[in-house]
Parts: C-alpha cells; sequence; structure tokens
C-alpha cells in the first residue's frame, strides 16, 4: 500500500513539480522557438505516458494485493492487447519524432543569406573571425598558429581583410541568420548559449557549423558545453545582441589580419623614455618596491604588460572602490597616449634585468601548496614560466606580497571583475579553488620556491637594452 | 505453434555432463580462492564490484559536496574533481554494473536456472575472475601514479585525454586503456563461457522459450558485450598508439598549450564512433540483464505468470539488435555530419517500442496477479517507476532536435542517472535481498530492507529528478564550479545542496545494506530451499546453498516454462519447472480452497 501512495505521489509530483518549480528554458533569444516546440510536444506526451502507466501501476498494486482466499489469473498472453498497446506506442513516438525531424531538417540548412561568423576554441578562450568585406574566409589551419598568428592564417589573399576578433567577445546583428563555423585550435570545445538553444562541438581538424538568428537586443554569456579540460568550467565569453547599425560601427573599429599584420612591434628605446614615470615607483630596473605597493616588473612578458597597461588605461582594471593600489596606477596608464605607446613601454620593461626576489611571507606552506597549484600550472606553466597561449602571465619571480594581494583581489572580486576584462574574470573562477586564505599564503609560499631565472650578468652591464 | 505452457517432449542436449565428472576441489584454496564453480566464481565477482563500487560511491558524494557547498573543501580542485567525474562513471558502468550482472548474477544464475552442472569452461570462467581483479587492481592504481587518474571524462574523448590541460595525462590515462584492455580479455573468456553454457549445456526439456527471462536477458547482454567491447579494445589500442608512438588515428594537427604537436590527421570523431559503438550497446548490456531479473522477481513476488513471455523474448533480441545501430544518438552535437541525425534519431525512437513494451508487460504481469510487498517486489515496483521516468526522458535526448539545447546539460546527467543507474542498482538490490536465501541458506532482515529500499527509492529521486530541471536550465554538467554564469539563477545553488544531502542519505543507508547482509549471513533466519516457492531451477536444488555440480545425482529435467504461476486446476500456486505432469496435484473439486498463502509473511 505504501509503495502504492508513494508512485502516485511522486507521480504527481513530479509533474507538478514541473509546473510549480521556477527552473525552465532560460528566454529564448534566437529563432529556434521550434525547437522549445519540440521539447512542448514531448513533455505532453511524455507526461501523459508517465501519468498512466504509473498510475495504473498504482491501481495495479493496491487492488491485486495480496489476499489468501484469492489466486492470480492465469494469463500468458493477450494477443489483441499486445497488438493494441505496440500499435498506440508506434503512433505516439511517431507524432514525436515527426516535428523532430521536421526542425532538424531546418537547424541543418543555414539559409542562404546567412552572414557567417567563425568561431575559434581553445583551452579555454574563444576567438571569432569575420571573413570581411569580401563575404570570404581565408583559409586558416592550425599548423600556421603562432604567437604572431593566433588564427592560423595562411598566406591567402582572401584572408587579408578577415576581421579578427581576439577578445572572448562578440557583436552580432539582431533578426540577422547567421552561419557560426566552428573549428577548434586543440581539444574538443562546444559553444553554447542557452538563449539561443543551438550549439555544436568544436572538433580539431574539422570544421563544423550551426545557424540561427538572434531575435532579442541584450547580452548573452557563452558558456563551453564539451569537456576541455582543467578550465572548462572557466570557458566563458559573451555575445551582444545590438541592431544592424551598431553592429555595423563596431565591425568597423575591429581590426583586420592585414591591419595586424601591419602593427609595429614595440619600440624599447621609445619606451625607455616612457618609462622615467613608472621607475618613480616600480624602480629604475622594474625592481619594485614593496613601501610603495608597487611590484617588480622585470620578468614578465611584453604580451601581459601591454594588456595589464591596456585594461588600467581603459578601466577595466584598478576602478573598483576597494582596489586601492589599482586606482593609484591608473591615471599613470592614462597617460600613455595609444596602443604604440604602450607596446613601447612593454617592450623596455621586457628588457630589464630580472633579479630574484626575496621572500616577505613567512606563514605559507610550501608543501601544500604545491597540490593548489596544481590548478595554476595548468595556464600559468609547471615552473610557473607563464604560457602565451593560455593567457597565463609568468608568476615565477613576482614578489609574494603582490601575488598575495592580487589572488585576494580575485578570489573576492576586487581585481577581474570588469566586463572587459575576460582573463581576469577567469581567474575570479580560478581563484575560488584556494578556499580560505591559508591556501593562498601556501599557494603563494610555493610560487616563490619556483626556479627565478639566473641574472645575465651581461644583461645588467648594459642595462639590459638589446641594440 | 509452441504454446509457452505446453509440456513438450523432453530432448537431450549436447554438453551435458554427470556429477561424477566433475573434478570436486578438496582444499581450501580451491574451493574458496582459485575455485572453478561459478557459484564462488559468481560471489568473487560481486564482492570485487561491490568493493569498487563503494570507491566511485565515495567518489560521487565528493563530487556532491563540492557541488552543493562550493569553495568550502580544499581538498577538491578541479583536477580532483574532473577524475572523480570520470573514475565514478567508469567504475560505475564498467567495472561495478557490467561485471556484477554478467559476472556476479550471469555466474551464479546461468547454470542453476539452465539446469546445468557449471559452466562449459570452468577454467576460462576462474581466469576471467582474476583478469577481472587484475583489471580493478590497475584502475586502482592509477590514482597513485604522479598526475594521478584520468579526469577525461568517462567517455575518454581524444584529444584531451592524451592531451596537456587534462588531469592524468601522464600516467592515469595509460593505466586506465591498460585496465580497460585487461577488463575486456577477462570478460571475453567469461562472456564465450556464458554463451556457450546457455547453448549447450541446458538441461534436457529447457527449450530455449522456456528459458526464464533473467537467462535471457543475462545471455542477449552478453552476446552484445562479445561484440560491442571488441569496438573499445580497437579504440584503446589506437589511443595508445597515438600516446606512445606517436601515430595519429585520432590526433589531429593541433596545439598543446600553445605548442605545435607532432600528431597530423587523426580524426577525433572516429573515436567518438568506435567508443560509441561499444557505449551505447553497453547501456543494454546493463539493462537487459535488469529487465530479465526484474521479470522473475515480478512473477514470482506477484505469483503470476509473465505477461507475454514470447513477446518479452522477441522484445530483448529486438532491443539489443537495434542498440548497435543508435549509436551516434551521443554524437548529434559532435560535429559529425548533422545528416547522420535524420538516421540515428529515427532508430532511437523505434527502439523506444520495444522498451516501451517490456513496461506494459511487467506491470500487466501485476495486474490480475496476487502481490506479496516482499522487499524485493518493492525495489521491482520501484524499479519500474524509475525506469519509466527515465526512458521517458530518453525520448528527450533521441529524439536530435530536442538533444541540442539539453544535450551537455544535466538533463543528460538526470536521465542516464535514473535509466541506467538508478533502475539497474534498484533491481540488483531486489535481486539480492531475492537470491540471497539460495546463496547463503538464510533470509535478509526484512526491516532493513525496507529502510533500505525506502531511503534508496525516495532519495535517489530527489537527487536526480530535479537535475531534469537544471537541464533546461542550461546548466551545463562536468563544472566544478558555477561561479556568475549570467543565465543559471542563485536557485539552482539551493537545489544543487538539496541534492547534495540528499546522496550523502542514500550512501550512508548503504550501510544499513551491509550490516543486513553480514548480519543475516550469521543470524538471519534460516530460508529453507524455496522460501518464494518459485518455479524456476535454482530453487529445486537438492541442498541450499546448492553444492559444486550443483544438482544431485540426477540433473533436472524441465516440463515447463518458468511460470507457472496460478495455473488453474493445480492445487499450489506454482509448479517447479521440473516437476512432472503427471505429479501436479490437482485441486480437490470438492475443497473451496483455491487459494495458497504460504509465503512467509
Amino acid at each position: 500500500m505504501a509503495i502504492a501512495v508513494a508512485v502516485i505521489v511522486l507521480a504527481v509530483g513530479s509533474v507538478l513539480f514541473f509546473f510549480l518549480s521556477p527552473w525552465y528554458l532560460t528566454p529564448l533569444a534566437s529563432n529556434w522557438g521550434t525547437i522549445d516546440d519540440t521539447i512542448t510536444i514531448t513533455l505532453w506526451v511524455t507526461g501523459a505516458v508517465f501519468l498512466a502507466v504509473n498510475l495504473f501501476l498504482a491501481y495495479v498494486v493496491v487492488r491485486y494485493r495480496f489476499n489468501k482466499r484469492r489466486r492470480s489469473q492465469y494469463d500468458p498472453e493477450n494477443k489483441s492487447l499486445e497488438l493494441w498497446l505496440t500499435g498506440l506506442t508506434t503512433l505516439g513516438i511517431a507524432g514525436l519524432l515527426a516535428p523532430g525531424l521536421l526542425v532538424w531538417g531546418a537547424f541543418v540548412s543555414p539559409p542562404e543569406e546567412a552572414h557567417q561568423v567563425e568561431v575559434v576554441g581553445q583551452q579555454w578562450h574563444w576567438s571569432f573571425r569575420f571573413p570581411g568585406e569580401d563575404g570570404r574566409f581565408g583559409a586558416a589551419h592550425n599548423r600556421f598558429i603562432g604567437e604572431r598568428n593566433p588564427f592560423g592564417m595562411v598566406d591567402d589573399p582572401a584572408g587579408q581583410d578577415d576581421i579578427l576578433i581576439t577578445s572572448p567577445h562578440l557583436v552580432l546583428p539582431v533578426d540577422r541568420p547567421v552561419k557560426m563555423v566552428l573549428r577548434s585550435k586543440d581539444v574538443l570545445h562546444n559553444v553554447k548559449v542557452a538563449n539561443f538553444r543551438a550549439k555544436m562541438d568544436m572538433v580539431p581538424g574539422q570544421t563544423s557549423y550551426f545557424w540561427f538568428t538572434p531575435t532579442v537586443v541584450g547580452e548573452y554569456e557563452i558558456v563551453c558545453a564539451q569537456l576541455c579540460g582543467i578550465a572548462h568550467f572557466a570557458m566563458r565569453g559573451r555575445i551582444e545582441v545590438v541592431d544592424q547599425e551598431v553592429f555595423d560601427a563596431w565591425l568597423g573599429e575591429q581590426p583586420t589580419y592585414a591591419d595586424l599584420a601591419q602593427l609595429a612591434p614595440g619600440d624599447p628605446e621609445a619606451g625607455a623614455e616612457r618609462y622615467a614615470t613608472c621607475a618613480a615607483c616600480h624602480g629604475a630596473e622594474g625592481q619594485g618596491n614593496q613601501a610603495l605597493n608597487a611590484p617588480k616588473l622585470a620578468g614578465l612578458d611584453a604580451w601581459y604588460l601591454e594588456r595589464q597597461l591596456g585594461l588600467f588605461r581603459s578601466g577595466a582594471r584598478g576602478s573598483h572602490e576597494d582596489d586601492t593600489y589599482g586606482q593609484q596606477m591608473r591615471p599613470f596608464a592614462t597617460m600613455l597616449p595609444d596602443r604604440q605607446a604602450i607596446a613601447d613601454v612593454s617592450a623596455y620593461i621586457e628588457t630589464l634585468p630580472d633579479q630574484p626576489t626575496e621572500a616577505s611571507l613567512a606563514d605559507g606552506d610550501p608543501e601544500r601548496g604545491a597540490r593548489r597549484y596544481r590548478t595554476c600550472a595548468n595556464c600559468h606553466g609547471q615552473q610557473g614560466e607563464g604560457i602565451r597561449a593560455t593567457n597565463g602571465p609568468r608568476l615565477a619571480g613576482l614578489p609574494d606580497w603582490y601575488l598575495e594581494r592580487q589572488l585576494q583581489n580575485f578570489r573576492h572580486g576586487v581585481r577581474g571583475r570588469h566586463r572587459d576584462d575576460p582573463y581576469g574574470n577567469q581567474m575570479i573562477e580560478m581563484a575560488q579553488v584556494l578556499v580560505d586564505d591559508r591556501a593562498v599564503r601556501d599557494v603563494v609560499a610555493y610560487i616563490t620556491t619556483l626556479p627565478q631565472p639566473r641574472v645575465d650578468m651581461a644583461a645588467v652591464n648594459t642595462g639590459g637594452v638589446e641594440e | 505453434m509452441a504454446e509457452p505452457g505446453h509440456h513438450g517432449v523432453p530432448h537431450a542436449q549436447a554438453g551435458e555432463f554427470d556429477n561424477a565428472e566433475l573434478v570436486h576441489p578438496k582444499t581450501f584454496l580451491g574451493k574458496y580462492v582459485w575455485s572453478q564453480d561459478a557459484k564462488v566464481i559468481a560471489i568473487q565477482y560481486g564482492i570485487t564490484a561491490i568493493a569498487i563500487g563503494l570507491v566511485a560511491l565515495v567518489l560521487s558524494i565528493l563530487m556532491r559536496l563540492q557541488l552543493g557547498f562550493p569553495n568550502t573543501f580544499a581538498l577538491i580542485d578541479p583536477s580532483s574533481y574532473l577524475q572523480y567525474v570520470t573514475m565514478h562513471g567508469m567504475i560505475m558502468v564498467v567495472y561495478l554494473l557490467t561485471a556484477l550482472f554478467l559476472g556476479a548474477f550471469g555466474n551464479y544464475l546461468i547454470p542453476l536456472m539452465c539446469g546445468a552442472r557449471d559452466m562449459a569452461f570452468p577454467y576460462l570462467n576462474m581466469l576471467s575472475y582474476w583478469f577481472y581483479l587484475a583489471a580493478v587492481l590497475i584502475l586502482l592504481a592509477s590514482f597513485f601514479v604522479p598526475g594521478g587518474a584520468t579526469g577525461a571524462g568517462w567517455t575518454l574523448y581524444p584529444p584531451q585525454a592524451i592531451s596537456p590541460g587534462t588531469p592524468g595525462v601522464d600516467g592515469g590515462i595509460l593505466l586506465m586503456l591498460a585496465s580497460l584492455g585487461v577488463f575486456i580479455a577477462g570478460f571475453t573468456m567469461g562472456g564465450l563461457n556464458y554463451v556457450v553454457t546457455v547453448l549447450q549445456a541446458r538441461t534436457r526439456g529447457m527449450t530455449l522459450m522456456r528459458l526464464p527471462l533473467t537467462i535471457w536477458g543475462i545471455f542477449m547482454a552478453t552476446v552484445m558485450a562479445l561484440l560491442a567491447f571488441p569496438a573499445l579494445l580497437v579504440a584503446i589500442l589506437m589511443m595508445l598508439c597515438d600516446m606512445l608512438l606517436g601515430t595519429s588515428f585520432f590526433m589531429p594537427e593541433m596545439l598543446n598549450l600553445g605548442e605545435q604537436s607532432t600528431h597530423a590527421g587523426g580524426s577525433p570523431l572516429l573515436y567518438q564512433h568506435l567508443f560509441w559503438f561499444f557505449g551505447h550497446p553497453e547501456v543494454y548490456i546493463v539493462a537487459l540483464p535488469a529487465f530479465g531479473i526484474v521479470s522473475d522477481i515480478l512473477a514470482t513476488h506477484a505469483r503470476k505468470n509473465i505477461f507475454g513471455y514470447r513477446m518479452m523474448v522477441w522484445a530483448i533480441i529486438i532491443i539489443g539488435v537495434l542498440s548497435f545501430v543508435v549509436w551516434a544518438h551521443h554524437m548529434f552535437i559532435s560535429g559529425m555530419n548533422p545528416y547522420f541525425g535524420f538516421l540515428f534519431a529515427t532508430t532511437t525512437l523505434i527502439i523506444a517500442v520495444p522498451t516501451a513494451i517490456k513496461v506494459y508487460n511487467w506491470v500487466l504481469t501485476l495486474w490480475r496477479g496476487n502481490i506479496h510487498m516482499t522487499v524485493p517486489m518493492l525495489f521491482a515496483i520501484g524499479f519500474i517507476f524509475t525506469f519509466v521516468n527515465g526512458g521517458l526522458s530518453g525520448l528527450f535526448l533521441g529524439n536530435v532536435t530536442v538533444d541540442v539545447p539539453l544535450a551537455d546539460t544535466y538533463f543528460v546527467v538526470g536521465h542516464f542517472h535514473m535509466v541506467m543507474a538508478v533502475a539497474p542498482v534498484l533491481v540488483v538490490f531486489g535481486a539480492m535481498y531475492h537470491w540471497y536465501p539460495k546463496i547463503t541458506g538464510r533470509m535478509l532482515d526484512d526491516t532493513l530492507g525496507k529502510i533500505h529500499f525506502w531511503v534508496t527509492f525516495l532519495g535517489t529521486y530527489a537527487i536526480f529528478y530535479p537535475m531534469h530541471f537544471m537541464g533546461f536550465a542550461g546548466v551545463p554538467r562536468r563544472y566544478y564550479g558555477y561561479g556568475e554564469t549570467a543565465y543559471i539563477p542563485d536557485s539552482i545553488q539551493t537545489l544543487n545542496a538539496f541534492m547534495s544531502v540528499a546522496a550523502i542519505i542514500v550512501a550512508l543507508v548503504q550501510l544499513v545494506f551491509f550490516y543486513n547482509l553480514i548480519r543475516s549471513y550469521f543470524r538471519g533466519r534460516e530460508a529453507g530451499p524455496n522460501p518464494w516457492q518459485a518455479t524456476t531451477l535454482e530453487w529445486q536444488t537438492e541442498h541450499t546453498p546448492p553444492r559444486h555440480g550443483n544438482f544431485g545425482a540426477e540433473l533436472p529435467v524441465v516440463y515447463r516454462w518458468a511460470y507457472d504461476y496460478g495455473v488453474p486446476g493445480a492445487k499450489h500456486d506454482f509448479i517447479p519447472q521440473n516437476m512432472p505432469p503427471d505429479e501436479v496435484e490437482k485441486v480437490d473439486p470438492m475443497s473451496q480452497e483455491t487459494a495458497q498463502g504460504r509465503l512467509p509473511s
């Protein structure tokens, strides 16, 4: 008896839960209302069967419960009943399958007028490419990917006008069908925006696609839906759906492949002059000054410095009210007039001699920290040497007081929360691995044990500038 | 046309052998360790599978701790989380459920229910277990190598399975692949045995259409496993070559955290096809034995013949065959040619028909029965409810369009746990309560059994039903944490905490079950040879527990199908399969007493 009650309560309760629970599909923002319709059809059909079978089960359990005076009916087969049930089930299944296949027919056929965007997945980052004015993507291949060519562009005339979006922020025009052409630099990924419904894996060595029409202006989060390694959960991005004019304006600001190729590399000599301002706090040789809360800069890679200076300059870093020292840095960064100035000063700092730092914190346990660090190692390198491909800067050789402060800033969202700081966003996610202050100190203690580069005496003597 | 209940002409079977031909072991080692007795091997399989299953249970609790209470436990970092996910899945699917249903129940029940003295190849059967044990030990060892176990997900998809950025690429994945290879070798030895025994060693009169559905389920699952595991073996060998010899079966030109790899030209999708060519049948390798066993539990405890026996047998066969042509429904959004979707959605939904028929027939078996609400019956009803739920959610994922938004979300996690984790495990429990009296000679405690059932049944539903709604909301699976995902409401976190608490309770109540198993072994009520008054041959043995050789001096002869419950005109409400027609007691036409209520209450 209890089991019959349980079956009834669970069956009815499950259906009620569906109607009462706050959790259901995210608001639709694409043309794939038809997908939602097939879900609704499936819900009605399966819901009816679920109730019918289970309520009948409960009835049977009560009606034919054990009774000493009764015997079960000997009834091995009932052809017509079996045929009826098979026939009805087949009908129900066909009723589910038909709309499913119809919508799938639309899903696999992007409309002619759809514009194209290429989505490139990599561990743990998104980037995008538009075909440019000629409407054709230039050839690209993983084999050609390198530091200066993150998209693996092949020398192809069609590729010169391709528009490259290296940050994981994409803008799309509303009400215009778009075919997303997908590829991956490394492992499997899957570009998913819940509100658009459509998604597809990205597979290295081939392309895949899906299409949709964004129908609602707004901002949508991209998540990765195919396990891609340790930071799978932190592989985020953003799609902004805007009006056509806004989109056109945005796209016009984005650099083409040709623009980027012509970009002059940072000039250390020009940067040396600009560095004079920085030297006041960070020291003439970028050695840092704890008393002034100025971290060491020497030893950091130019690409990382460029990015951070850019963030300071735009206010994506150092604008949080609790980031006192970041706020101090901001006005200095805004003194750098343009992208070239940032590149120059970064190039100069990269040439400064890297002196070993002394540990200043005593209470961290490097052995415990080593275990914590295995998460960090995936992006920052086993030796904390930094990996450009994962956008993870070098950590070895940074002063421990600075590392601790920044990790705490990430943990508390003081740094990295700004919407234009995608790698900071990612660090906020990753810093949650450090569950308390002790974990932070432990991992910092471990990082200070990582090998710091030997001091290159020759470089020190010549002031580090290579002619 | 042969009526299932027809008293057919007995005919001799090849491969039958005498008790006298069996060499009975004399030493302790021979009896209990290097045993060639299928029943001992079954128990070895069972204990090993449950032991490794407990490891996987602990891993699931660790996952639930992280999901329910994120950023609380310093022990659980993203690497270890993915390692828990991977090892939990692989252990539960392969090392627990496959081994338990085929290695443990298969070994114990096939010879007994077919009326054979033992498996066809007892020595090979013994080797099968020792290979299995080795596979389990290799798998466990992977937790202790540098870098730890693999965290590639139980599907072990390349490139990530063997590329940096995934936990366990140093040694863990190697040991995982090695362990699977050893497992498959061991399984093949056992599997060939089960198939040959069912086909060749059935006793006189035991035609295929008189086999209990338990045997049909195990038999078909074994045939499928023998055909499916080689695909996995090929896949892991190729992956090993890619890893160790620098070949590129699955590895395209790609980057390893920024460095150009040396691979070129491989196809990650090729692996997925091979994996799911194994992986989908694997679902039914777990499900079909459960289908079979639950049929027998329902019939026995409802005192009712199974409804539509022949339909049930054909449904098992059709499901077995169809399950080899649906594999790519796991790959609808994998980047394979999307036109495959039409074909695989169609085959997938077709398979729902025979599956639905099985559900109807289970319920119709209870219909007009005389249902004893024993603990095995509770588990069987719990199974039907859970399986209906899990089967119906399969209609979402199998229907290609509906799969698109739900794939890789918690809807999938909820679905497969309902259909191939909770449902089969409920059958495993039901089966243990059902056959424990035969295995040990003692009954399990009823009250403890009911506590175990209720908490497990309700608790697992509380864990997995809400997952479907997280899936609707688009919550992706295999996430260490959700941080601040714009479209995921905060209430999901509350739900996660609730599910975690439920999971911990369900895990703890399993202790009651183990306590019951151990206590009843020493202090349980004496069961007698046939406590459930069942018809099948294992209950008709001379000794309980059955000795080496299973039956007494003579093998039983079978005169009828396995479901003669409530036969009109018979005095008792069940007629054992081996009871000759002329020995069946008839109802005294003068007596009003037609019903039998002999089950222990």
